[in-house]
């Protein structure tokens, strides 16, 4: 599902892309504007997509590192028809309008209680498979996995807390400056709890194990874990800068970010280095190479992000495209090249097969990476305009730019943009093909034919 | 993290005890949020109307003026959330010269004291919005949620023609407001069962052109005086 949801998810926002530079595609329907799929394209990339993600491959790497089963299977079946009724009601709901007005947590406060529901049960059936493991340590993956568990059960909870005005309304208990920065705690954990930890759980996983080789350095893990899941919590704030909060939240917020690129970077070390002896196996190894490109952005991202948290840069890349694209390199990067590196190992082995073509895996793993480049840099170069343009002034002394004239010159870009995500869905498809033809002509074997698709 | 013992005996308590590791994590994920997220509910400083002169006189009464929204400029805001417009205009103007030219004074908190869910945005693909009140007429607006290039040959805003057809519906909005009331925000019971009559009949496009005429109107700024630090 995660395969498909990657699809869908590139696909609406291949769309609203297209929005922003043939604004006629709108069609005047109100289900297709702009403003209300924009929260589907978020809320399917990032849970539909990134959430099956997830959930798949913690459930198959708690059982491989615990060397037992799951707790409960019943339990696990529930996650997984509970959390595609989650996708279905958001891909009914939001077109419709019905939406909370907080990003990445749009969905109104049924949905909410659907979500605690399936996330609580997800957390305790992992934990209860750790605990009945068959070895005595607990695998590096699986802290990561246990502190996004721990940590988007807190986000969820306090986020969401709203009084219900209707079936399908509610208005969030915060209001103003206080509700701002609840939501920007929550805005920027969710990407580092939901779209980091976790995915880094996948990384320490499928990266020794694809390369052949241990993780570089035990001690690094430990390290830049503690370091990364406490700091990670205190830089909400970066994203609140020049605004109406007070100005020690936004020194803060800066400060820590920039501390963070040591322990971001100390995981994508550690995971770039286990190939160390064995870089060859890239030339030959297509699934290895998204997991290591995967790391490449993930340290291109997690410096741009501290970088982009000082007052100064901020001044200029707050509110235009730079945002945008910071997002994507690390969406895109760091998060969809992981996750296609996990599949392409994953599938082939819940089947028992081979995967059906390897080239296509390689010419998947070209269109992805080009793909990104174009959508980054479009952004990059549209987002530094937008900002430099809102604050030229010209020899009198007035504003040089109205802000249509900066809308106007963002369309070339917007089409580039379009175009990279294009490639990055046709991709995205290639990825489909192979895994539907690698499944429908498997041998169907007994061995692992549990875990979840 | 100086001896080679002292971290190896923490972390192998971590691995080989789930529930502690989980404890563990619940306490130390939780101190970000409580050292960035609390101090803004107890701090005067979140709120500028709170501020004191020396002599303990409220130092900027020119903030009190901020009220609550009426009844069709909440339902108004209501369509505003419903269609995402957040996702393509702020509501948060930054003290910076430029935006002070272009959009007015720098947004204040307490502007926003009532807005439950908040809507600075995050994103300028369109003009911020934060004071956007009175500086077009009602015309103007109709005409450009109709459709925004008739008016802004360059916007890539999408057409709204549905806010002239739909209607709203008096329930709803007391409903609204019996919420905001429960969250604190100070409407009597004549502002609530004086509602229904002030949107009955009236469509969607004059509630969200009400919303969008009192952005950023309420307060009277003094010139020159530091309202933030």
């Amino acid at each position: 599902m995660a395969t498909v949801y990657l699809v869908v998810g590139a696909l609406v926002g291949v769309y609203i892309a297209a929005e922003l530079a043939w604004p006629a595609l709108n069609f005047d329907i109100p289900y297709l504007t702009f403003g209300r799929l924009r929260p589907l394209h978020t809320n399917a990339v990032i849970f539909a997509f990134g959430g099956c993600t997830l959930f798949a491959t913690s459930y198959y790497i708690v059982q491989r590192t615990c060397y037992t089963r799951l707790w409960s299977d019943k339990l696990a079946w529930i996650t997984f028809w509970g959390w595609n009724a989650v996708i279905v009601s958001a891909v009914v709901t939001l077109p419709l309008g019905i939406t909370s007005g907080k990003e990445y947590a749009e969905l109104e406060w049924p949905l909410d209680i659907l979500i605690a529901v399936v996330w609580l049960s997800y957390m305790f059936n992992f934990v209860m498979t750790v605990a009945s493991r068959k070895v005595s340590h607990i695998y590096v993956a699986n802290w990561f996995f246990m502190a996004m568990q721990v940590m988007i059960t807190y986000l969820h909870v306090v986020n969401s807390l709203a009084i219900p005005v209707g079936l399908f309304k509610s208005y969030s208990i915060f209001a103003g400056p206080q509700d701002a920065m609840v939501q920007w705690w929550y805005g920027h954990n969710a990407v580092g709890f939901f779209l980091t930890a976790g995915f880094l759980g996948i990384m320490y996983y499928f990266v020794p194990k694809q390369a052949g080789r241990p993780i570089f350095s035990y001690r690094l893990s430990v390290i830049h874990f503690w370091t990364l899941i406490f700091g990670y919590v205190w830089i909400g704030g970066h994203h609140l800068q020049y605004t109406a909060l007070p100005d020690w939240s936004g020194s803060l917020g800066a400060a820590i970010s920039l501390a963070m690129i040591i322990p971001s970077w100390g995981g994508a070390v550690n995971g770039m280095l286990t190939l160390s002896g064995a870089w060859d196996k890239l030339r030959t190894d297509y699934t290895l190479r998204f997991l290591i490109v995967s790391l490449a952005f993930y340290a291109m991202s997690t410096f741009e992000g501290p970088l982009m948290s000082i007052r100064t840069v901020n001044a200029l890349s707050h509110y235009t495209d730079w945002t945008v694209g910071h997002v994507h390199s690390g969406a895109l990067g760091w998060v969809a090249m992981v996750s296609m590196g996990a599949i392409y190992h994953l599938v082939p082995r819940l089947w028992n097969t081979e995967l059906y073509s390897t080239k296509l895996v390689n010419t998947h793993f070209w269109m992805t990476t080009i793909s990104i480049v174009f959508y980054i840099s479009a952004m990059w170069v549209s987002g530094i305009m937008q900002g430099l343009m809102w604050r030229a002034y010209d020899e009198q002394g007035t504003l040089m730019y109205s802000f249509a004239e900066s809308v106007a010159a963002m369309h070339p870009y917007y089409a580039l943009r379009w175009f990279g995500g294009t490639l990055f869905l046709l991709g995205t498809i290639v990825m489909l093909f192979n895994v539907l033809m690698t499944v429908t002509r498997a041998r169907t074997a007994p061995a692992l034919a549990h875990a979840s698709a | 993290m100086t001896d080679n013992g002292k971290p190896k005996k923490f972390q192998e308590k971590m691995e080989l005890n789930v529930a502690l590791f989980m404890l563990t994590l619940a306490i130390a994920v939780s101190i970000g949020g409580l050292v960035t997220v609390v101090p803004l509910f107890y701090l005067n400083s979140t709120w500028e109307d709170r501020a004191t002169t020396p002599d303990g006189k409220p130092k900027n009464p020119e903030l009190s003026s901020v009220r609550p929204y009426s009844a069709l400029e909440l339902a108004g805001r209501d369509i505003y959330i419903r269609e995402g417009c957040y996702t393509c205009h702020s509501q948060m103007i930054r003290p910076f010269r430029d935006e002070k030219e272009r959009y007015g004074h720098y947004s204040l908190a307490v502007e926003s004291k009532y807005d439950h869910p908040f809507q600075w945005g995050s994103k300028r693909t369109g003009p911020d919005l934060a004071r956007v009140g009175g500086k077009y007429s009602d015309q103007w607006h109709e005409a450009h949620l109709l459709d925004p290039k008739s008016v802004v040959p360059e916007s890539v805003m999408p057409r709204y023609p549905w806010f002239a057809k739909a209607t709203l519906d008096p329930n709803c909005v007391v409903s609204s407001m019996k919420g905001m009331k429960m969250l604190g925000v100070p409407y009597t019971d004549e502002d609530i069962s004086k509602a229904p009559a002030m949107v009955q009949g009236k469509t969607e496009m004059s509630a969200i052109i009400a919303y969008l005429q009192v952005l950023g109107t309420m307060v009277k700024f003094e010139e020159g005086k530091d309202y933030r630090d």
